[in-house]
């Protein structure tokens, strides 16, 4: 059976991330993936909308799972703060009847649309693992990146709280290094992989925020990683967009991990979009 | 019997350059808490173990400490739940100095607690003949952050802390909750004022590990959260965090997604021209690798379902 998913961009991937929604498709089109985008689904809130009004964001977000469910497809999300406030409002929806009725009928009031609560959300890393299959994944593998030592940046979202994850020890995940080791490349572990990129408070204390990022990067170069391999496409602007004002002298590639599958899979850095980062391929990461 | 080694931080400051660690072979009994095999070790093989504990019944709030490199209360955690290919690690809570092995200096949590004045502040003009009366609704509202017990499980692993000691924390700012949404407290306004100040409530990065380790219902994210919807109902609006919700609400209500050229200049505010300033170098890095989000924002299509939501706002709005 072929796999098929109402891809929800997010905001970063249509914007300052646009690398991320290309080298998603091409990765997905290689491998066999059929995505529908959601060009009628609305921004997430980022966790942001509902702190003005919780109520609003639900039902924009019942909205998105709505949508999905009418084309009958499962939703993947493609950065790892989407998945995470989706995955959130769907706990949330399912644990209170009471209140799932009256988001529903305010949808139903506004839209015409009705949540039913039977949509998947899943995210692009756990459809490699869990729908497409890493040996499946190995088998695709032209070009292993047996030269790249690569740090695996989860993202807060992938793991806390983690009533809302669905890695299976989101205290010590080993899921993204297993994708890692899948396209021939060596994990690295490192101190600050479960850590926060500091994204959300860049507009509010930059300093905290950079020193944050500044923090992850350090730590995995630190640990000899070529690369630091990211799910979430604000910590990547936090890490790459921003890499030369926390310390020009770090310069190390942020990938995301749609990239590095595309690299073992012979798609070229240009099609990947890698020459848009602020911080371009060095390395062994520009040998491949 | 299951056979596990502890691997304990051992360090005394006073007579000691740096910290160790020290491995304790501990035959697992079932059902045992982190906190009974402490115990356990420390009559059995070293009494020269330091930590602290009293209660064990996770009321007290005196036995945090970090197992596996996360914070845990050692008398609410199994044991069992621990062992990692056969082995624990349990260091100190972090964020803090170590006093000795797994006691920590506290007084930096405390010292934070006290910035939010965390004691009721009646309008004492007003004073009833008896007692201040609740109802069971108004009391719903600081249910389950009452039940704070003090560990410091949450200070220990915050991130935002990590970075910034200034930066309030999650139990503080949690606190200060308990007393925002007191209905017998009469510095609401005061008190979101202050805390939505430089390294308060908008500096928290919502990485969540507060709420993660938090062993009681008070889950201080999700109190930060509503400190945050009641700042911005209150119309505590004059810094980058509300503002930068403000803009948020704009344009995702406008067009169904975020624009990114807008809320950058929108959050430091159209008038502040060091912030504004400061966002050119990333703005221009971006331009120059054809990076920077499309100059014309286009929106979502069937933008007006979302612009029909938006517009009953305040019918939603808690
Ligand atoms: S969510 Fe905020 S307060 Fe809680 S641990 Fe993270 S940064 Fe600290
Ligand atoms: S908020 Fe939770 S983790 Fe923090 S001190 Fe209180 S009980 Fe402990
Ligand atoms: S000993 Fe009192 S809370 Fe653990």
């Amino acid at each position: 059976m072929s796999l098929k998913y109402a891809l929800f961009t997010g905001c970063v991937a249509k914007g300052a991330g646009r690398e991320l929604l290309t080298s998603t498709n091409i990765v997905c089109d290689k491998l066999g993936i059929e995505l529908v985008e959601m060009t009628d689904a609305a921004c997430c809130g980022a966790g942001v909308v509902s702190e003005d009004n919780a109520m609003i964001a639900d039902i924009v977000n019942a909205r998105t799972f709505a949508l999905a469910e009418e084309a009958g497809l499962d939703i993947m999300n493609i950065c790892i703060t989407c998945q995470g406030v989706h995955r959130k409002c769907q706990v949330k929806l399912a644990r209170d009847p009471k209140y799932m009725a009256r988001v529903n009928e305010a949808l139903r009031e506004t839209t015409g649309h009705e949540y039913k609560g039977t949509v998947k959300i899943k995210h692009f890393g756990n459809i490699m693992l869990n729908d497409y299959g890493l040996d499946k994944l190995k088998e695709a593998v032209v070009k292993p990146l047996d030269t790249i030592k690569a740090g695996a940046f989860y993202g807060c979202y992938a793991m806390r709280p983690h009533e809302y994850s669905d890695l299976a020890e989101p205290d010590d995940p080993d899921e993204m290094e297993r994708i890692i080791e899948a396209v021939g490349a060596t994990p690295v572990d490192y101190s600050a992989r479960l850590k926060c990129c500091g994204f959300p408070i860049i507009m509010m204390n930059k300093k905290n925020s950079l020193t944050l990022s500044g923090n992850a990067i350090s730590s995995a170069k630190d640990a000899g990683s070529d690369c630091v391999i990211t799910q979430c496409p604000l910590c990547h602007l936090n890490m790459d967009a921003y890499q030369p004002e926390i310390d020009s002298s770090l310069n190390m590639p942020i990938i995301h991990i749609q990239q590095l599958i595309g690299l073992a899979l012979g798609i070229s850095q240009d099609e990947l979009k890698m020459n848009t980062h602020i911080i371009r391929p060095t390395g062994a990461i520009a040998a491949v | 019997m299951d056979s596990v080694t502890f691997r304990i931080f051992r360090f005394d400051p006073e007579t000691e350059d740096s910290p160790r660690y020290q491995d304790y072979e501990y035959e697992l009994e079932p059902g045992v808490t982190l906190l009974n095999s402490l115990n356990t070790i420390r009559s059995k093989q070293d009494a020269t173990i330091a930590y602290r504990m009293s209660c064990g019944s996770a009321i007290c709030g005196s036995c945090a400490m970090r197992a596996n490199g996360h914070a845990v209360l050692a008398c609410k955690t199994q044991t069992s739940e621990l062992v990692k290919d056969g082995v624990i690690q349990i260091d100190p809570l972090g964020n803090m100095k170590v006093i000795h092995d797994l006691v920590v200096d506290l007084e930096p949590f405390w010292g934070s607690l006290r910035k939010v004045k965390p004691y009721l502040q009646p309008d004492t003009t007003n004073n009833p003949e008896l007692e201040r009366e609740q109802t069971q609704e108004q009391f719903l509202l600081i249910d389950d952050v009452t039940t704070c017990i003090l560990c410091g499980a949450c200070f220990s692993d915050c991130n935002a802390l990590e970075v910034d000691e200034n930066f309030l924390g999650p139990a503080t700012l949690a606190k200060a909750h308990r007393f925002i949404y007191d209905s017998r407290d009469s510095k609401t306004e005061e008190r979101l004022e202050d805390i939505s100040e430089l390294h308060g409530v908008w500096d928290c990065t919502h990485c969540a590990e507060c709420s993660t380790r938090c062993p009681t219902e008070t889950k201080p994210l999700a109190r930060i959260e509503e400190i945050r919807e009641a700042a911005m109902k209150a119309g505590v609006h004059g810094n980058n965090g509300a503002r930068h919700v403000l803009g948020f609400r704009e344009t995702v209500g406008k067009s169904g997604r975020l624009n990114e050229n807008y809320l950058p200049p929108r959050s430091v505010g159209f008038f502040n021209i060091p912030g504004l300033l400061g966002l050119l170098p990333v703005g221009i890095r971006m331009l120059m690798r054809g990076k920077n989000p499309p100059l014309i924002h286009h929106s979502i299509d069937k933008v007006d379902e979302v612009k029909k939501i938006f517009s009953r706002f305040e019918e939603y709005r808690k």
